[in-house]
């Protein structure tokens, strides 16, 4: 049995904030370098100026963008770990530490009653499970509103299949226009029931390398395509990319239902993670 | 590449045609959803308002010896509510937000106020023309009060220009 004190889960997540808010991932580095090859005029413009927008803030004194996000943080901890304090108290703490030391902007309110901020950007979101090891994997999401207010759910039937799946998620896309930050990063979710479907969707955000599954490997690359036939481009001004990549993530569901979540991610996909 | 300075005559507002890329310098006003409540549910309209620009952001807190911090638009459908009565009560000039916006504040705005858009999710590009920043009504809602700010060749693009002729109405 592993311990770990619960200092060092505040630590490593007040660092990844930090990280995540001032540092896009290299992997959305290369996805726009791609995607500027494959505009020209304005919509070329506004890819590089979304580069350098990168540049300015991996110095570390801007954010990428003011909206610093819900805190969405997804813990793997290993079995064989015994960790001396609380975990949740654990990453709020490091959502404070982070998001105070890091100059980011505290955006979460109390929902209807009197919106009042609770000044220090918490309670994270906070996704714990357990998997084998004595190793604690975190992967921190910092998630902005615009884009999430654009993200849809539909509760399909089994009557519906691919094509009524793709058309919701073009339409959601579509409705999001040049709203959300675009060209954007679509996570999907097909599947598990109403609430498991929304996670799917948020975690599917979280991946860094293709689907383990080549039929949804396939689907994302057909539903990227469609999307991009959209013509929605970089701030909704037009262009030939309107998503830069698109994960799927599903499980099984009831008989009856087919849920699909589209969790839509700004050009800003603000993810970092780290290992204890 | 066209200059808008402010405080600005109705000539050089009429000169702006939709799709313009622009650089602003003057003084403009931050005005969130939280602010835009406030003002219309009772609180008295400040004069600085009157004839403005308004601009739809709340900033990252500024570091030190910084203007500001990180300070991106934020999406302007979110205001449509209210848009009409505050171009109305403010006879403001000028919004600058992103993204588009519904049929009835286009119409509130034509003739009236430039739908401008600033360059959304660039948040410390935009901050380099920052010259200077103070919240001035509402301090107590952090990001979301009003602040004053001093710019000086702030990027943006003409949405929408006094004619009513909208860059986002070709493609929906």
């Amino acid at each position: 049995m592993r311990i770990i004190k619960s200092s060092e889960i505040r630590d490593i997540v007040a660092a990844l904030c930090i990280e995540a808010a001032y540092n896009l991932p290299k992997k959305e580095i290369k996805l726009l370098r791609a995607a500027l090859n494959k505009e020209k005029g304005r919509a070329a413009n506004l890819i590089r100026l979304i580069l350098k927008n990168a540049k300015i803030a991996s110095k570390g004194e801007y954010p990428l963008c003011q909206d610093t996000g819900s805190t969405v943080v997804f813990a793997e901890i290993g079995e064989d770990i015994h960790i001396e304090g609380n975990i949740n108290e654990a990453v709020n703490e490091g959502v404070r530490k982070g998001y105070k030391e890091g100059y980011l902007r505290k955006s979460i309110v109390n929902p209807l009653l009197n919106r009042k901020n609770t000044g220090d950007n918490t309670p994270a979101i906070l996704h714990l499970s357990i998997v084998k090891g004595d190793k604690i994997k975190l992967k921190v999401l910092l998630k902005g509103g615009g884009a999430e207010n654009a993200s849809r759910l539909k509760m399909f039937t089994p009557a519906d299949g691919k094509e009524e799946i793709i058309d919701f998620i073009k339409q959601t896309v579509k409705d999001a226009g040049g709203k959300a930050c675009p060209p954007y990063i679509l996570g999907i979710g097909i599947g598990g029931d109403f609430e498991q479907c929304a996670f799917l969707a948020k975690k599917a955000l979280t991946r860094n390398r293709a689907n383990s599954q080549k039929r949804y490997t396939l689907l994302e690359k057909e539903i990227l395509r469609e999307v991009n036939s959209l013509g929605i481009g970089a701030q909704g001004l037009g262009g030939k990319v309107t998503a830069l990549s698109v994960y799927v993530e599903s499980a099984p569901c009831h008989m009856a239902s087919l849920p699909v979540a589209v969790n839509i991610c700004c050009h800003s996909h603000r993810i970092k993670e780290g290992v204890i | 590449m066209k200059k808008l300075l402010l405080p600005a005559d109705k000539e050089s507002l009429k000169s702006l045609k939709a799709g313009d890329e622009v650089l602003l310098s003057g003084t403009i006003y931050s005005l969130r959803d939280k602010a835009h409540a406030l003002l219309l549910g009772g609180g008295d309209i400040p004069e600085f308002l009157k004839g403005s620009v308004i601009y739809y952001m709340g900033p990252t807190p500024a570091r030190p010896n910084k203007a500001i911090g990180s300070c991106g638009p934020t999406t302007s459908a979110r205001m449509d509510k209210y848009t009409p009565t505050i171009v109305k009560k403010t006879s403001i000039i000028g919004i600058i937000g992103k993204g588009e916006r519904s049929a009835a504040v286009n119409r509130a705005m034509k003739g009236k106020a430039i739908y401008f858009l600033a360059y959304a999710g660039l948040g410390a590009l935009c901050a380099q023309s920052v010259l200077k920043s103070e919240a001035v009504l509402y301090k107590e809602l952090g990001a979301e009060a009003v602040f004053r700010l001093e710019v000086k060749d702030f990027p943006l693009i003409v949405c929408q220009d006094l004619k009513g002729d909208n860059i986002y109405g070709g493609i929906k």
